[in-house]
């Protein structure tokens, strides 16, 4: 996988600090997952994490703590046991080409089994259940060759993954892998350039902004 | 956690200073290999009150704060076997355990990871191998040269928990320029950190 278009700085800090909505976190987790160079980068990110967890004032935990967690230990399974997880995790990633580990946990292993809700012909939903405090959103979007969104621009942060397939907006050509992540500042109007349905993964930050949009979101390019 | 000013954090930390050398990673391993538990409870003996000290100012109560804390120091026993010393220091793998667990705990959902046991399908790069503790006090001098306003948005954004938006919201600065200081600090770290080396 030719991964062309990445996740900001800014993004992936606010990751590495567990600091941005679930939704949020699923497209930039599910793009990690499909791409080494961000792999690399976040670690970076969590390695400040990292620094200010020792940098802290210790905090006084209860005097019975290490007790505590010392015999919690005693049930738990020997080494071999403990190593067994990682098989399953390997079982589960069978199918991972289209559909990247954090995304299996809400929609399985195969892009097929997805069911889908019609916005208008050739462009098809699927919402995911991510909580949020803030009530950030994240679904799927499944979108025809030749169908385009309504030009459009946000408020808050915008992220688009893309699972198959491609579009262009004036900010270039994405295909599988690559991240649309854009803020506010932005104005752009993606039109599916590939021969197949494109399958995106998108989340937004402000819910109801996403919610009037998504009345508005799509219609073919060409027609009326 | 929303009753705090934003930021008011900043001062409390400023002191952040370099803690004694001692080479975690091999105590994680240690404990990955051997199930060792005189080397748990020296891994324990450090993190345990830094891990509660930041799930404190993430705005948990103490008793959830010291619940959340004791499963993510079981964590660190259970997953050893998936550290990589090369990934990561114990430092950040050990931060990255305790922020899932505050998030799994305050959102009742699991925080999306994009999988650690993937890794090992990548060869080792030969990126130096430097003591936990070296590139620590690298890191500390490298934060406490930040400006100001940089060193806020990172301590919102790690301490606090707060996303991009509600950083701009507090601050009453916009989005666009909100993500160009955390930029600017990130890029800034990574640079001190990698120069020196």
């Amino acid at each position: 996988m030719n991964v062309k278009h990445h996740l900001d700085e800014a993004t992936l800090v606010s990751y590495a600090a567990g600091s941005m909505s679930q939704a949020m976190a699923l497209v930039v987790a599910c793009h990690i997952a499909m791409c080494p160079k961000c792999r690399e980068r976040v670690k970076d990110s969590e390695a400040i994490g990292g620094m200010l967890l020792e940098g802290l004032q210790p905090a006084a935990i209860k005097g019975d703590a290490l007790d505590s967690v010392l015999a919690a230990l005693d049930n738990e399974p020997s080494v071999n046991a403990a190593i067994a997880p990682t098989e399953i995790h390997r079982d589960r990633a069978v199918d991972a080409r289209s559909v990247p580990a954090p995304l299996q946990d809400y929609i399985g292993g195969s892009l097929d089994t997805v069911e889908w809700r019609t916005i208008v012909p050739g462009v098809y939903y699927h919402d995911l259940p991510c909580k949020s405090e803030r009530g950030g959103v994240s679904r799927l979007l499944r979108i025809a060759p030749g169908k385009a969104m309504l030009p459009h621009s946000h408020d808050g942060n915008e992220l688009t993954l893309i699972l198959q397939g491609s579009f262009s907006d004036e900010v270039g050509r994405f295909t599988a892998g690559d991240i649309a992540d854009l803020d506010g500042d932005i104005e752009h109007q993606p039109l599916v350039d590939s021969e197949v349905d494109c399958i995106c993964l998108i989340a937004t930050e402000a819910p109801l902004k996403f919610s009037t949009l998504l009345g508005k979101i799509v219609q073919p390019i060409t027609g009326f | 956690m929303d009753n705090k000013p934003p930021g008011d954090e900043v001062e409390n930390i400023a002191m952040i200073r370099p803690t004694t050398a001692q080479d975690w990673s091999a105590l994680l391993e240690r404990v990955a290999e051997e199930r060792d538990r005189s080397s748990f409870v020296q891994l324990f003996q450090h993190f345990a009150p830094r891990v509660k000290s930041y799930i404190l100012r993430l705005g948990l109560v103490e008793s959830t704060a010291e619940e959340i804390m004791q499963e993510t120091m079981l964590s660190v026993w259970r997953k050893a076997h998936l550290y990589h010393r090369k990934k990561a220091s114990a430092s950040t793998w050990i931060f990255t355990l305790a922020r899932n667990q505050s998030i799994d705990w305050m959102r009742k959902q699991k925080y999306p990871e994009y999988g650690l046991e993937e890794w090992h399908e990548e060869p080792d790069d030969s990126k130096d191998e430097c003591a936990d503790s070296v590139l620590t006090d690298r890191m500390i001098k490298a934060i406490n040269t930040l400006p100001e306003n940089q060193a806020q948005v990172i301590y919102m954004s790690f301490f606090e928990g707060r996303s991009h938006t509600d950083i701009s919201d507090r601050l009453g600065v916009p989005l666009g320029s909100v993500k160009s200081r955390i930029r600017l600090a990130s890029e800034k770290l990574k640079h001190m950190w990698r120069d020196d080396v």
